[in-house]
């Protein structure tokens, strides 16, 4: 089978989906696949249309990528490709819409009020800024509405870092959520197929917790499975399909969770989660038993039975 | 968690897959992390970005019928010795060109006191190798070349940052920070400076300063690494002579480069030091290399034969003194007023300083989407100052494209500051008055 490997492109995560792309690229060539590599960019379309690949594997991260975008045109272009379609994609990239349809479907997850950069240019929002602020009382936590990377994430102590925080996460996005700062344990839930896979615990290991720590190799150390109680283990697996579910996912996702006690709270859902060597999502399949290769052959299985089943 | 203490009722751990390595890699390595502002800079590199992030010299500029027909030359008629290995510290013509490019600059050498590096950056290396013990501290501009960072970081170096101000690095600082670091039983056990059109920071260092600096560490007998790429690169005011020349030779390390006057990619370098250093220095230099490639040296000694390579540098000069006036005018004509940037009189950097509300990491994303390039400030410090600063490079790209690269960057801080007033009330400065003069950090303390 054709395989075309979709990754790189322009987004802040391009790094990241280069090795994401390498390492599926291997496991495509060992299941002996015929690979197709593309450096995703202006000559996509083309590239799609003389390659004619039989599917596509979307190792791509943030903007672009993961937003929808690619997924439209491969939809247009006839395309099959991995994971989700644009609409999850989109619900999953932009937390704004995210955490409303975890909210209205009564999944929890940390309170928040999200504000675009017209709000406040038209329609003086910064007059709301001090209630929103006792509501959710410091630190309040300020992040771009899309981007699943830690970039652009500040922790406000103080009224006085408001400002500062909202323009540094306004240069992400054009939409910026506040949000309450929830304590706890960082937890990842990987989703395969509509499977949970056990869970994976981030532990930083700087005094100085900062996000940028947050899945950097050398900084956090990773646990798999999770030192979790099996009841708490099985309600943030739980927890994590329902996300996936009410998001629209389909072939593989990562849902993020914090914990506090025996409070599970959802932070985000990323459509297509990192598939480096260092990246959860393989982890959490290898401690289910299922080895890379294996893991890109049931999605692309899966890829070319949803377009059958169109 | 290793696997033998895993329940035999639980999936086995894979913890250790992620860190299959993990036990092996020496301490040392964990200070080399990689960041998202080093993943960003990856988006840097597309086609369609105007990059003022790169340090690059502008290589199209030399001739490529030039290229081919000297390195003919070199396979026509010293094929066999250009295949070979060579002497660690160099072929002996290569380092009387050396020499002569020192000359260039008023400071007289002999060819025994130079060695040829696989670029100057080696040096760097070399220099921690030879002098690092873990813990042990150097002492550094603030900001410092951002390329140096790593290395310190890999020989489990700590850094002390002094602070510059338009005459360079701040004497009174200098010796407020070795006094401390004393009183704190802490060794500071080498100096690294860029004293001419520092990289990032674009002063140069006054003679007054440069004397002071060589005459503390004879006082303290302390060692200067002091790098010069760009002292040829002068495009106004009186060249002042090197440290290495103030010193005669006893407390500093000279670094010099063919990159920014001939090729970055021949990978040239070079060091001029004390002959015990040397030797050290040459120790180090076989363990990490053998010997920098003689097929770069041929073509090296091929071009001083056969062209004159002060026609090339003055060509150069006048490409880049060019373009720095076209970004220093594009700063004026888009910056808001409450930037302030330096003025370098030769190199290839520019340092800018915004607002302090605005932090250039995030500013870069943003600016990356309108496809505009910069290096945070942050990167060129090792305690997390320099969130407001970046460095811009005007060497790179031509000069329609700094000028538009520049307008860029000045939309977006724009759209930043009038962010800013609306949240917090505050007014933007009246636009700067042509003819201001920008002072480099003069209030900084320390």
């Amino acid at each position: 089978m054709k395989v075309a490997v979709l990754k790189g492109g322009s987004s802040l995560e391009r790094t990241v989906s280069l090795r994401s792309g390498a390492r599926v690229e291997d496991a495509l060539a060992r299941l002996g696949h015929e690979v197709c590599a593309i450096d995703v960019g202006a000559d996509l379309v083309d590239r799609l249309t003389a390659e004619k690949p039989d599917v596509a594997f979307v190792a791509l991260h943030g903007r672009g990528g993961e937003d929808g975008t690619v997924q439209e045109l491969l939809e247009i272009l006839g395309v099959p490709y991995t994971a989700s379609r644009p609409g999850a994609c989109i619900r999953c990239m932009d937390k704004v819409v995210a955490k409303h349809a975890l909210r209205d479907a009564g999944i929890p997850t940390p309170e928040f009020y999200a504000f675009s950069q017209a709000a406040f240019a038209e329609l003086g929002a910064q007059k709301a800024l001090p209630q929103i602020e006792e509501r959710l009382e410091f630190p309040i936590v300020v992040k771009p509405a899309a981007g699943g990377s830690a970039l652009g994430i500040k922790f406000a102590r103080t009224p006085a870092d408001v400002p500062g925080a909202l323009i540094a996460a306004f240069s992400y996005d054009s939409k910026v959520i506040l949000e309450r700062h929830v304590p706890g344990r960082d937890l990842a839930v990987s989703v395969l197929d509509g499977e949970a896979l056990p869970v994976v615990e981030a532990i930083p290991l700087a005094d100085a917790y900062d996000f940028e720590a947050r899945y950097e190799i050398g900084r956090t150390r990773f646990v798999c499975p999770a030192d979790l109680s099996p009841e708490l283990t099985a309600r943030a697996q739980d927890l994590a399909l329902q996300t996936y579910r009410v998001l629209g996912c389909e072939g593989f996702a990562r849902v993020d969770l914090l914990t506090d006690g025996d409070d599970l709270t959802v932070i985000e859902a990323n459509a297509i989660p990192g598939l480096t060597d260092t990246s959860l999502l393989p982890l959490a399949a290898e401690a289910a038993g299922i080895s890379f290769d294996e893991f890109v052959s049931r999605v692309l299985d899966l890829a070319r039975a949803r377009t059958a089943a169109v | 968690m290793t696997i033998d203490e895993t329940p035999p009722n639980r999936p086995p751990s894979s913890a250790h897959e992620i860190e299959r390595y993990g036990g092996l890699f020496a301490k040392r390595t964990r200070g080399m992390t990689s960041s998202a502002m080093r993943d960003m800079m990856a988006v840097t590199a597309r086609p369609e970005v105007i990059s003022l992030a790169t340090g690059l010299p502008d290589t199209t500029t030399f001739p490529a019928e030039d290229f081919a027909w000297l390195m003919s030359r070199v396979a026509v008629e010293s094929s066999a010795a250009a295949l070979q290995y060579g002497p660690t510290d160099g072929l002996d013509d290569v380092r009387r060109c050396i020499v002569e490019v020192m000359a260039a600059e008023g400071t007289i050498v002999d060819i025994d006191d130079v060695m040829v590096t696989t670029g100057g950056q080696q040096v760097i290396d070399l220099v921690c190798r030879a002098f690092l013990d873990p813990g042990d501290v150097v002492v550094a501009e603030a900001p410092t070349y951002p390329g140096a960072v790593p290395c310190f970081n890999s020989f489990q170096a700590q850094v002390a940052q002094v602070a510059m101000d338009d005459d360079g690095m701040r004497i009174d600082v200098l010796l407020e920070t070795l006094e401390r670091l004393r009183a704190e039983g802490r060794t500071p056990k080498f100096i690294y400076t860029i004293p001419n059109f520092q990289n990032p920071g674009g002063v140069t260092m006054s003679l007054e300063r440069r004397k002071a600096l060589v005459r503390i560490a004879a006082e303290q007998e302390l060692v200067i690494l002091e790098d010069n790429p760009y002292g040829l690169l002068r495009y106004e005011g009186d060249p002042l002579p090197t440290l290495y020349s103030l010193d005669g030779g006893r407390y500093v390390i000279y670094l010099g480069t063919f990159s920014k006057i001939l090729s970055a990619g021949l990978r040239l370098g070079w060091a001029a030091a004390p002959k015990p250093i040397l030797e050290r220095l040459n120790l180090g230099k076989q363990a990490a290399d053998l010997c920098t490639s003689p097929l770069n040296q041929y073509f090296v000694m091929s071009y001083f034969e056969h062209r004159d390579w002060r026609t090339y540098l003055k060509q150069l000069r006048g490409i880049y003194r060019r373009r720095r006036d076209v970004m220093i005018a594009a700063l004026e004509e888009f910056l808001p007023a409450e930037a302030t940037w330096t003025n370098p009189q030769g190199g290839l950097f520019i340092w800018a300083k915004l607002p302090d509300y605005i932090d250039t990491t995030d500013l870069l994303a943003r600016a990356l989407r309108e496809h505009v390039a910069f290096v945070p400030g942050r990167a060129a410090y090792l305690d997390g100052r320099g969130g407001s600063e970046m460095r811009l490079n005007f060497s790179g790209v031509n000069e329609e494209e700094i000028r538009e690269g520049i307008r860029r960057i000045g939309k977006v801080v724009a759209e930043q500051v009038a962010l800013y007033g609306t949240l917090t009330g505050h007014k933007p400065a009246p636009k700067r008055a042509a003819g201001d003069v920008v002072e480099f950090r003069r209030k900084e303390a320390s």
